[in-house]
């Protein structure tokens, strides 16, 4: 253990920006959350309305657990339901980022060089994260107590917020002693932490209707600290269990790593095919296995948005029937009278946005082919350098597509409301605006490929816009900036092909300079 | 013979930075053609050139006989290339990324590289991000020897190969060579390998060609080491022409001479009387360095020109 100090000063120096702005957003988020509220709901009869709909919203309880309460702080724990699952995966990245990342790029081994002990990078990784994780419970205990003015309850809050972080902190200390690979390391932890979700949504469902697989939350770290109730019926009894989990995942992992050598994992390294199958022989199936996990990622991910905004979907007419914030607030997103088709256009736009950054990581990810040397060894081939950046770029275009159509798709089959080829419709309606958003960061690459990552700032606009454009009443050519403006609000609206060619225009337009600038530049730049 | 690559005052700017400034390069086909040059001196600015990667801003480049810019693609299915840093797609295997560039290129000989790879030791079913650097090079190596190009384009390829490799790489470029159709251009740093494999080479400095001929022709311009035991006093040879750093220490002499000025030199130590002399070859390695550190170099600079690439 020789060391940990020096190690601790060195992770809190190298994460001296990242840290603190977790423990800070993570930490404030439920003190957001509860003002939020009471700017929502400025009646009782208005915030009881909310309670008792959202409490029998399979989607709600999906997403954020059970709801037993109808007080301000009740319903703000309860809306702070995901914040474990974030906690718990930006421990898990934490804590693995100072042990096997480290182990992987030989850096733990200069370090093991020097006067530290063999369990000393784990322990100054475990004490950094956990030390966060409870400066970030306390920051929620300070301020939930100052608003709710409940202290044992906001205490209780802050310990479920710290617990989730501690469990994960402790489970990723196991992986990375199993695999060599810190990718593989991570992907174990965060598979650990998305079955710990799934079994908590299954039992919180079941327990909305008969309860038969209820106890599935009580199998799952994450259905034990959404059990706490901190400001319902207080149970401190997860609290307790989460501690004793997080001490015994802990000494396991030190006791693996006290099995295995530097480098090594408990598991070896898988090997690959010795040779390349026949269908490997192009640019586009090197491209295909470059974005096939981005790809299945984002559908994936899509798809789950979709269920959430369609299982709500159900439910937008009762929440929203009484509240004139929120009927404001779906106007304001879909501009529609009828509130069903303007929520659904509303969260098209929202999925379109989220769509729109897939398709920037994927185009920029020529950028990164080109900066790693992959693109150099590829061009030096009989490869054109537009069958290079074409290949890459189907899957930023057609990506995309794909994902929107699974939300599309996924929404419109679970909604009990609203008519499922138009909701799907609105959302595929998206793609032209998307388009553009990628031809932007096809033309940075191409002509300014060092300012690449400058075509984040495309969507970051766009969502800018589209959050405080109204509000604001910003003047009409700077919503005109973004694409998302353009296009026909679906279902609800009308709908004109003008717009929607226009776009594809302008993002063929905009890509082919792009693709004439990548011809004439130097590789790499 | 037909020139393989022949470049001409070849000028290349990065804004206001000059990487190129009027370089020559001529590479016969046939022949393993060393190319030599500091850190920095535009050896890879150079064969990314050559590769239509980047495009020459003045002077006149072919390559195979066609424009490396315009009709690269074609162009490129006759040449293969190992980048001096050689990086792998982390997800593929080593064997996956043979086969993938051999292919990209258009085609590769599947004994061949059996052949290679068990004499480069090289695991092929290991993920891109598990190879060392000396592994990943030989990944580079295997996919572009096993093609069959006719030109082979290599910078610095056996930096980080165990010496052991890097004999097994000078043993299969030497058959190669034996081939008689195959040219390769090869950037090194390592003089020993360049004094075995190379036929001709050039030595660039500061983006400029200083030097370029066969090994032979080279050694003329190197000075040779003497020491010999006079039997009287060195008359005459403090004034020589071509001789250079004489020493005399009690009837012992010890002098360099230039190759040119060697017989008339060894003529005046006969008159005088020899007891025994010995006389050290010029070597590559005085010529490299006296033209790295040629003139304004400050010495102080002396060391870097030594160092491997990837020690940096």
């Amino acid at each position: 253990m020789t060391g940990v100090g020096k190690l601790i000063r060195l992770i809190l120096r190298r994460d001296r920006v990242i840290m603190p702005i977790w423990v800070l957003v993570f930490g404030l988020l439920p003190a957001g959350y509860y003002s939020s509220f009471q700017g929502l709901f400025p009646t009782d009869a208005e915030r009881i309305q909310y309670a008792t709909v959202s409490a029998d919203n399979a989607g709600f309880v999906a997403l954020y657990g059970l709801l037993k309460g109808d007080s301000f702080a009740v319903l703000t724990n309860w809306r702070a339901g995901f914040v474990p699952v974030m906690i718990g995966l930006v421990a898990l990245l934490t804590v693995i980022r100072h042990t096997r990342v480290d182990e992987e790029a030989g850096r733990t081994e200069l370090i093991g060089s020097t006067v530290t002990g063999r369990h000393a990078p784990l322990a100054a990784a475990l004490i950094t994260t956990v030390g966060a994780c409870t400066v970030l419970g306390l920051l929620t205990f300070a301020v939930m107590a100052g608003q709710s003015g409940s202290t044992s309850g906001s205490l209780a809050f802050g310990a479920e917020l710290a617990a989730s972080g501690w469990i994960f902190a402790a489970v990723a200390a196991i992986t990375a002693q199993l695999t060599s690979s810190a990718r593989a390391a991570r992907s174990i932890a965060i598979v650990a932490l998305g079955v710990s979700y799934a079994l908590r949504v299954g039992g919180d469902i079941s327990a909305l209707g008969t309860g038969g697989l209820s106890w599935l939350s009580w199998v799952s770290p994450l259905g034990w600290v959404t059990r706490i109730f901190p400001y319902g019926p207080l149970n401190w009894w997860p609290v307790v269990l989460s501690v004793l989990l997080s001490v015994v995942a802990v000494g396991v992992a030190v006791y693996l790593r006290g099995l295995r050598d530097l480098g090594d994992g408990l598991f070896a390294a898988r090997l690959g095919r010795a040779s390349a199958a026949a269908s490997l022989s192009t640019p586009l199936a090197l491209a295909w296995r470059l974005h096939r996990g981005l790809l299945v990622g984002w559908t994936v991910g899509l798809g789950l948005l979709g269920l959430i905004f369609g299982g709500v979907g159900g439910s937008v007419l009762d929440i929203a029937q009484d509240n004139k914030g929120l009927t404001d607030i779906f106007a304001r997103l879909g501009g529609s009278s009828q509130l069903v088709n303007s929520y659904f256009a509303g969260t098209a736009g929202i999925v379109g946005l989220i769509a729109a950054c897939y398709a920037v990581q994927a185009t920029l990810r020529l950028r990164d082919e080109e900066t790693t040397g992959h693109a150099e060894a590829v061009l030096a081939t009989s490869v054109s350098r537009f069958a290079w950046a074409g290949s890459h770029l189907l899957f930023s275009l057609l990506g995309p597509a794909l994902a929107l159509f699974a939300e599309g798709l996924v929404s419109g089959l679970v909604s009990t409301s609203g008519n499922f080829g138009d909701i799907l419709g609105g959302v595929l309606l998206q793609l032209p605006a998307v388009w553009v958003l990628a031809s932007v960061a096809v033309l940075l690459f191409g002509v300014l490929p060092r300012w690449s990552l400058v075509a984040w700032a495309a969507p970051a606009a766009c969502l800018l816009i589209l959050l405080v454009g109204e509000t604001l009443q910003l003047s009409q050519w700077l919503l005109d900036l973004s694409p998302f403006t353009h296009i026909p609000h679906l279902p609800g609206g009308d709908f004109s092909a003008t717009p929607v060619i226009t776009l594809i225009a302008v993002a063929v337009v905009v890509g082919a300079v792009g693709l004439v600038g990548l011809r004439r530049r130097n590789i790499p730049d | 013979m037909t020139e393989a690559i022949e470049a001409e005052g070849l000028i290349k700017r990065f804004g206001k930075v000059s990487a190129l400034d009027g370089l020559d390069l001529s590479v016969e086909t046939g022949e393993v053609h060393g190319f030599l040059g500091p850190n920095g001196a535009g050896k890879t600015t150079t064969i990314r050139i050559l590769l239509g990667l980047m495009r020459h801003d003045g002077g006149k480049v072919s390559l195979l006989g066609g424009d490396p810019w315009s009709s690269a693609t074609a162009l490129h299915r006759r040449l293969a290339y190992v980048p001096g840093d050689v990086t792998l797609w982390p997800n593929l295997t080593g064997g996956e990324v043979i086969d993938l560039l051999g292919r990209l290129r258009g085609g590769l000989d599947p004994s061949r590289k059996d052949e290679l790879l068990e004499r480069f030791q090289l695991d092929p079913r290991k993920k891109g991000r598990t190879y060392s650097k000396g592994n990943r090079q030989k990944v580079a190596l295997v996919a572009a020897l096993a093609s069959d190009v006719e030109l082979l384009v290599l910078d610095e390829p056996t930096s980080g190969l165990d010496p052991l490799m890097e004999e097994v790489f000078r043993e299969v470029i030497l058959q190669e060579k034996r081939r008689g159709d195959r040219t390769v251009l090869l950037s090194s740093h390592i003089l020993a390998e360049v004094e075995a494999l190379c036929d001709r080479l050039t030595i660039i400095r500061e983006g400029r060609t200083v030097e370029t001929g066969t090994l032979d022709q080279m050694r003329h311009l190197t000075r040779t080491s003497i020491q010999a035991e006079l039997t009287g006093p060195p008359d005459g040879l403090a004034t020589m022409a071509g001789v250079h750093d004489l020493r005399t220490d009690n009837g012992k002499v010890r002098f360099d001479v230039d190759t040119d000025a060697l017989e008339p030199a060894l003529q005046t130590l006969v008159k005088v009387g020899v007891r025994s002399l010995v006389s050290q070859p010029p070597s590559l390695e005085e010529l490299f360095l006296r033209q790295y550190q040629k003139d304004e170099l400050p010495k102080a600079e002396l060391p870097k020109a030594e160092l491997p690439k990837d020690v940096r």
